[in-house]
């Protein structure tokens, strides 16, 4: 097993302020500026960004059997059906006084 | 013949190596099941806050957001040292794995003492989800659904995080009795794998809870 790949600690280092730069970076944007109405949108891109980094590099998805990429990759996508079908659903609905 | 210390894989695996990717897709498969529950909660957040978004921003305000950052930085923390554990388990130094695996279950014990406090403070202002929650709504008529998410959510993380703390530990107290080696370190990765996915939990829930 000694084919596993050994990361170099720098590499983990510099992940690492990477994200700590990524965290100030939201603080920033979300107290600092008002980016009304991209809050929202700007908060949640900046934490898929930490996101990826979390999972190529710490949880060696970057260096791992491309099985498991697929398996996660899986898993964002249902969420991702669950959220379409949940906003299809209320932004299409009529509204209308009970018949009854 | 056998020292207790050198790991022999299962008979049903082709090899060790065989054996360490299998039990590491195993722990995938586990973390697609987390990202689909929690995934849950954070769809009906986003929908709910699409509907009543003054009354999230309201309610965020109730949140100490520097608390919340401090967190983000504790956790990013133990999940650098965490990695780091895996690390030296990799190149054979037990000491440097237990003290880093050590580090990480100190911040993971930081973590949940800033919650103890921020959660004290919310449950003695009557902030708390739905039926009991008895503070001022200052004209935000259904400003405890902000407090169900907020307890839900970080609650089920919380949780996550003393999960986290005691299998680490356990896989501590393995490294510390000298089980793990560059051919066998399995557990370390897996439990690894689990701390960092709830380190990327809490890097959406900071921002969407504290800051938007």
């Amino acid at each position: 097993m000694s084919a596993h790949h050994v990361v170099p600690l720098k590499t983990f280092l510099k992940v690492f302020w990477a994200l700590i730069g990524l965290t100030a970076l939201t603080v920033v944007t979300a107290k600092g500026m008002d980016l009304h109405p991209f809050n929202g949108v700007v908060a949640f891109s900046i934490a898929s960004v930490k996101g990826f980094l979390v999972m190529a590099f710490f949880m060696h998805l970057k260096y791992d059997d491309k099985a498991n990429r697929y398996i996660i990759i899986s898993s964002f996508f249902f969420v991702f059906l669950l959220f379409i079908f949940v906003v299809l659903d209320l932004g299409t609905r009529i509204p209308q006084a009970s018949t009854l | 013949m056998s020292t207790g210390n050198t790991h022999h894989y299962a008979h049903h695996f082709e090899s060790a190596e065989h054996e360490y990717e299998s039990s590491k897709q195993g722990v995938w498969i586990f973390l697609t099941s987390e990202i689909l529950m929690f995934g849950v909660l954070f769809v009906g957040y986003m929908i709910y806050h699409h509907m009543y978004p003054e009354m999230f921003k309201y309610g965020a305000k109730a949140l100490d957001w520097r608390l919340g950052a401090l967190n983000t930085v504790v956790l990013l923390t133990s999940s650098l040292t965490m990695v780091l554990g895996v690390h030296y388990c990799q190149v054979n130094n037990k000491q440097k794995a237990v003290m880093n695996l050590a580090i990480t279950i100190a911040c993971g014990a930081i973590f949940m003492v800033v919650k103890y406090f921020e959660y004290s403070h919310k449950i003695h202002a009557g902030k708390l989800p739905g039926m009991w929650f008895t503070a001022d709504t200052h004209g935000f008529e259904n400003l405890p659904l902000y407090f169900s998410f907020y307890f839900m959510m970080t609650g089920l993380h919380g949780i996550h995080v003393l999960a986290g703390m005691c299998l680490i530990l356990w896989v501590l107290i393995r490294a510390n009795r000298g089980e793990f080696n560059e051919n066998y370190y399995t557990p370390v990765e897996g439990v690894g794998l689990f701390w960092h996915l709830v380190d990327l939990i809490w890097i959406f829930l900071f921002p969407l809870l504290y800051l938007v």
